[in-house]
């Protein structure tokens, strides 16, 4: 069943992003509404869709450091160990 | 009122040691029954706050039932911990595993329970030794290996947790496990941090983790990611609440562990750095120190529990059915095991912290606690990990494993599967409990150690931006997943020290070692054994010819002597005779006399 529905939402790949797309515009909308006197710094309150911004550079930020980290040399062969 | 106290650790060590006697259609309803009735135990204990199990062991108090909320809520997680775990392997036989287990469980409860150093110490040696067994039991040669180097750094983390209690037993004479002074440690509270902090995994020595609990059996790593690191979490809090400098290691370890999730290709391991990760919150708690953060390192603890062991159920049951854990063989399982994606991704989204996941409601009460103490950096470093543990987690793991490319070989497919019913049983419950959680505060938020709290987590600015950072997490990741697609290789990390350390140790005794043992016999046989064999025959000559000379000498002399006086005076004339030996008595009467 689920895979069915996987399924059924694959072969319509265009339309569920464009769904996503949609969503995530209602999701900064709705955070520009919202009441920001919980808000724990300034930027918070004076940058509209701040967390929205902070997402997306961590996700990158998380990315390329990982990237350039395994690519220093830290990853390796997988016998590296083996004797 | 005084109440029977029945010590939840003492019926898992007796029913792990009736495990053996108790076979048949017997065994499956004892196996459940054992751990329901420490479970219960566990319930009435936290009904009865106090303290029980106090002995007198030559100069020293042994307290082993301190009953307060701090021990209720990790005592009632770990228990029901048990009792998931129990059920995810109850189609093992080999039970040596359950013993080992259950002696595990007992080694945590008895270590939540602990009022002294002396038993928490013997009970976290058990938990060491137990949990080896985990590792040991899966009986190839990575997990041998795996296993010593496990039980390798445990004992030297035991040592150094032994050295600070004894350091300060005897600077202060006070042996009770309660909060050390950290506002002026001294260097046994350094000593005695770095020993808790070692199974807690904080890096630099946090290494056995990934190492480990990749190598332990399916059932093994289930029971090891809920009770090592999170027994540590309460010792810390117990003994080191408010020690600044766990503020840094609990975010650098964050941040650390969720970097090297993003490279890794094992799931296990990948989930083993997760825990890394995730801990780092609960450490960083604890530096904190204040109530709010107390209690978020607690409901931290507790979801995490849940939702680690939902996520380690669900990859077992993949290494389990398919034999494979790398994601560079694996992927587009959706088809095969649809019930253990629904678990996986539940536990993904349960450790990311998806509004109504319990991830959500513990894991914004650390980062609240951190910003309402002024802690910006801290509070922003932790919601930084949060995206980076949804990209890790809820993003990469399930797509890699269940969407994305197929890489499973023809084999692999044909034995992908949802696992048996009492591991699809144990991942219902987990799964059902990550959710409750999340809905459900006062299930969990009754039991924290600090009542005077009150904490909402659903606020609209929160949920807004909970749902803003994984929003645009999930966008990031499918605009940059082709820099983190699974790779064939392994991470290097600081075991890097003490693997290749091992072997600079082996080499070093291998070559200049060997070599000049080598050497010296040369030299011995060449020098050392000619000199000694002429000193031998110079001691023989002399033993000979100058020794054996002068006794002969002496001997010959006597004998002439002897034979000389034979021809002089006895001739066998008996009155000549009779002369000598009257003149010779006549001479020494004289002599006698006058003398």
């Amino acid at each position: 069943m689920i895979a069915n529905l996987i399924d059924y939402l694959s072969d319509r790949l265009p339309l569920v992003t464009k769904v996503c797309y949609v969503a995530m515009a209602f999701i900064v909308f709705w955070s520009m509404s919202v009441d920001t006197s919980h808000a724990h710094t300034w930027a918070e309150k004076m940058i509209p869709g701040f967390w929205s911004l902070f997402g997306i550079s961590s996700c990158a930020v998380v990315i390329m450091v990982a990237r350039w980290y395994g690519k220093s040399g830290i990853q390796t062969r997988e016998d590296y160990y083996d004797n | 009122m005084t109440i029977s106290f029945m010590h939840p650790a003492l019926i898992m060590i007796v029913g792990a040691l009736l495990l053996p006697l108790v076979r048949g259609p017997f065994r499956k309803p004892f196996m459940f029954l054992v751990p329901l009735l420490t479970f219960i135990d566990v319930i009435y204990l936290s009904q009865h706050p106090g303290t029980y199990g106090i002995f007198q062991f030559m100069d020293w108090e042994l307290t082993f039932g301190r009953v307060d909320r701090l021990s209720m809520i990790f005592a009632f997680i770990m228990a029901l911990m048990a009792i998931i775990g129990t059920i995810y392997g109850m189609h093992v036989e080999d039970e040596w595993q359950h013993m080992a287990a259950w002696f595990y469980v007992a080694g945590s409860l008895g270590a939540i329970y602990a009022g002294d150093f002396i038993t928490l110490f013997v009970f976290w040696e058990m938990m060491a030794f137990a949990s080896t067994f985990l590792i040991w039991a899966r009986k190839d040669t990575e997990a041998l290996e795996a296993g010593y180097r496990y039980i390798l750094v445990h004992t030297f983390g035991g040592v150094v947790l032994l050295i600070g209690f004894v350091l300060r037993y005897q600077a202060t004479g006070d042996l009770s496990f309660d909060l050390l002074n950290v506002q002026n440690p001294e260097i046994y509270t350094w000593l005695i941090m770095i020993g808790l902090m070692l199974n807690a995994a904080v890096p630099p020595v946090h290494s056995w983790l990934p190492d480990a609990y990749s190598k332990a059996t399916a059932i093994g790593a289930v029971f090891m990611c809920a009770f090592t690191t999170k027994t540590a979490v309460y010792t810390l809090i117990r003994s080191c609440a408010g020690f600044d400098v766990l503020i840094y290691l609990g975010v650098f370890m964050a941040i650390y562990g969720i970097i090297y999730a993003v490279m890794e290709n094992d799931v296990r391991k990948l989930l083993g750095w997760e825990i890394i990760s995730q801990v780092g919150y609960m450490v960083a708690a604890v530096g904190i120190g204040t109530s709010l953060a107390i209690n978020g390192a607690c409901a931290h603890a507790f979801a995490h529990i849940l939702y680690k062991g939902l996520l380690f159920m669900a990859a077992g049951a993949i290494l389990t059915t398919t034999g494979r854990q790398k994601l560079s063989e694996l992927g587009g399982l959706y088809k095969k095991m649809p019930g253990t994606m629904i678990f996986m991704l539940i536990g993904g989204l349960a450790v990311s912290g998806l509004p109504l996941m319990s991830g959500f409601v513990s894991k914004s009460m650390i980062i609240s606690a951190a910003f309402e103490s002024h802690i910006l950096w801290a509070g922003f470093a932790l919601t930084f990990v949060s995206a980076g543990t949804f990209l890790a987690a809820g993003l990469r793991l399930p797509y890699l494993l269940f969407f994305g490319k197929n890489n499973c070989s023809e084999e692999t497919w044909e034995k992908a599967q949802d696992p048996s019913w009492n591991m699809q049983l144990a991942m219902t419950i987990g799964g059902f409990l990550c959710i409750f959680i999340g809905c459900y505060l006062p299930f969990l938020y009754n039991m924290l150690p600090y009542t005077e709290i009150s904490y909402h987590p659903y606020g609209a600015y929160h949920l807004s931006e909970t749902i803003q950072i994984m929003a645009f997490t999930a966008f990031g990741f499918f605009m940059l997943r082709k820099y983190i697609m699974p790779k064939n290789t392994i991470s290097l990390d600081l075991d890097w020290f003490y693997r290749m350390g091992g072997r600079a140790f082996l080499w070093t005794v291998k070559n200049p070692l060997q070599y000049f043992d080598t050497a010296l016999s040369k030299f011995y046989k060449s020098v050392g054994i000619s000199c000694l064999m002429e000193t031998s025959k110079f001691w023989s000559w002399f033993d000979w010819n100058g020794i054996d000379g002068v006794v002969d000498g002496t001997a010959r002399c006597v004998q002439a002597i002897g034979r000389r006086v034979t021809i002089v005076l006895q001739r066998g004339q008996i009155q000549q005779t009779i002369c000598y030996t009257v003149s010779f008595a006549a001479v020494l009467l004289v002599a006698y006399v006058w003398l």
